[in-house]
């Protein structure tokens, strides 16, 4: 069914079981997204040590694809330096915009190749990228005030 | 009078049901409530506009002028017919969203002398079952003027908390904005009561009807309401046009809202005054086709008859509220009684986020809306993140509610809850 290249066992299991869902009190900035055209939201806690992820977690509520393709997000960013980080992030967002064309790296992006069959349904696709979204702004304000 | 019809021959009307959506399937539209399939009368009436009668209407002496102003004002005409208006009363906007932020900027622009405008301590009244689009107009109403926003509670099963009602009409309330049928809950409030209500205290009432026009029978005196708004594309009639209908003695006293051609009687370079209304209302070249659609849908609806669309309506509802009521883990926000009770159903899977309930469903062809149905503050209310919505019309029958009963239970075997 073509319903199962979407959701892939991956995608079900961290849904079933979400990774760093809970959120950790000490960070460095703290943010709130939401999907407006469907009312899930999260909130992310991260902890930078200079270019390197200390601590990240979150909490919200959303879909399968935004909690799975979250806590897949968390773990491979979590230890890596920003710039690693980063490099996940765009392979990601290009895997999504690919309108099912790509694969993706597998090196790179690990189980969340898994979420390739996304970018084949548009509705989705910020579903996908909520979680990452909101890492990516939560670097960019934490740099801003470490940076002050 | 009433009489059945039969919702697969109405199909047959209808292009897009020839469609194979994902999984093969047929298409089983559910999903009304956002915007309904147009027949190919709509379609046709709207080539045949562009075809043989486009120009401009209300201006130039040729022969085209002339048969698009007429097919224009007739389509006003079978507005105004439809709802027990006068056709002078009957305003196209391009959408209801138009109509009830005209109602608001135009009262917002009233002479502070007026008995129209709007001062600090004022109230404006709404509910918590609004859809946003009969909501933020208000909020911001409230906002320029300094008028406070307050509103009736939504209780358990998904009806307006009426106790409060003589707490919040009260001598300071100016407007009672209100939905005629909840988009979410389906839930079709008491108005022809909350109208004289508000009458009693000097308010003007303004009607979001955009879930009720389409689906049975409404007729503007016989509720009693000031204002109405309704948008065609609900009512199998084209996008890009809507309705704002309000009553003569309001229309004449009112500032326009949008200014420039069409809508003047005279103009200097440094004054103008109004056309009689409905043309004060309507600047610009107004979506001509769309009215001439619209038209032609009302025509479709009324051969039908409205009563016999509303019964449709109800039997569906009925049927479907009875099988909801035996799916395990299934839970029907809004109403579960079929009583003053429109054709749509939002539900929640227990441990199935909406959005992916969509997605299973569209596996199956079935189209239903997830989310918040841009009804946030209810969906906070309720304390959900959103719901699945099906919504039924003329073109849905019984097989249609047995699909979509049987495609939930696969849902909730595919994500093992």
């Amino acid at each position: 069914m073509e319903l199962d290249s979407l959701y892939q066992q991956v995608i079900l299991d961290h849904y079933k079981n979400p990774q760093h869902k809970k959120l950790v009190n000490e960070y460095s900035a703290q943010v709130h997204h939401v999907n407006p055209s469907c009312g899930d939201e999260i909130t992310l806690n991260l902890k930078l040590v200079g270019e390197k992820v200390e601590s990240i977690s979150w909490d919200g509520v959303g879909c399968s694809i935004s909690q799975a393709s979250t806590s897949i997000m968390t773990e491979l960013v979590l230890g890596k330096d920003i710039k690693s980080a980063f490099a996940i992030l765009a392979e990601f967002t290009e895997l999504m915009q690919s309108k099912g064309l790509k694969s993706g790296d597998e090196d790179l992006l690990e189980d969340a190749v898994a979420l390739a069959g996304v970018s084949k349904f548009p509705a989705r696709i910020k579903c996908a990228l909520l979680g990452w979204m909101a890492f990516k702004d939560a670097v960019l304000q934490s740099q801003d005030k470490l940076g002050e | 009078m009433s009489s059945k019809f039969t919702p697969a021959q109405i199909r047959n009307d209808f292009p897009i049901f020839a469609k194979v959506m994902r999984g093969n399937s047929r298409l089983t539209y559910l999903d009304s409530g956002a915007t309904s399939q147009k027949p190919r009368q709509v379609l046709d009436a709207e080539r045949n506009f562009y075809e043989n009668h486009n120009a401009a209407v209300h201006r130039g002496a040729h022969l085209l002028a002339e048969e698009a102003s007429e097919a224009y004002e007739g389509a006003r005409q079978k507005v105004a017919q439809f709802i027990g208006a006068d056709v002078d009363e009957v305003i196209f906007t391009k959408s209801a969203t138009e109509s009830l932020n005209a109602i608001a900027y135009s009262l917002g622009n009233s002479d502070p002398k007026s008995k129209y405008a709007l001062k600090p301590g004022d109230r404006i009244v709404v509910s918590e079952m609004e859809h946003h689009a009969n909501l933020i107009p208000w909020q911001q109403l409230a906002k320029r003027t300094g008028a406070e926003l307050v509103w009736f509670e939504v209780d358990a099963d998904g009806r307006l908390d009426l106790s409060s009602a003589a707490d919040l009409i009260n001598v300071r309330t100016k407007i009672v904005a209100l939905t005629h049928q909840s988009n979410v809950l389906g839930t079709i409030n008491p108005i022809a009561d909350l109208a004289e209500m508000a009458h009693k205290v000097g308010a003007l009432f303004v009607l979001d009807a955009c879930q009720s026009v389409p689906h049975f029978p409404v007729n503007v005196s016989q509720l009693g309401v000031d204002f109405l708004a309704f948008s065609g594309h609900k009512a199998i009639g084209p996008t890009g046009i809507g309705v704002l209908w309000g009553k003569s003695e309001h229309l004449e006293a009112m500032e326009p809202f949008l200014f420039g051609g069409s809508m003047i009687e005279t103009v200097t370079m440094t004054q103008a005054t109004w056309a009689p209304a409905p043309r004060k209302f309507e600047a610009g070249v107004p979506n001509m086709a769309q009215a001439v659609g619209l038209g032609a849908a009302i025509d479709y609806l009324q051969n039908i008859g409205m009563d016999s669309i509303a019964n449709h309506d109800s039997e569906l509802t009925g049927y479907a509220l009875e099988k909801f009521s035996r799916l395990s883990g299934v839970t029907v926000i809004g109403p579960k009684d079929n009583k003053d009770r429109g054709a749509v159903i939002s539900f929640t899977i227990d441990g199935i986020h909406p959005h992916d309930v969509g997605q299973v469903l569209d596996q199956y062809g079935i189209a239903v809306r997830t989310g918040h149905h841009c009804a946030w503050p209810l969906m906070r209310k309720f304390g959900i993140a959103g719901t699945t919505r099906a919504s039924f019309y003329l073109y849905n029958d019984f097989a249609d509610v047995d699909g979509l009963i049987a495609s939930i239970e696969d849902t909730k075997k595919y994500f093992k809850v």
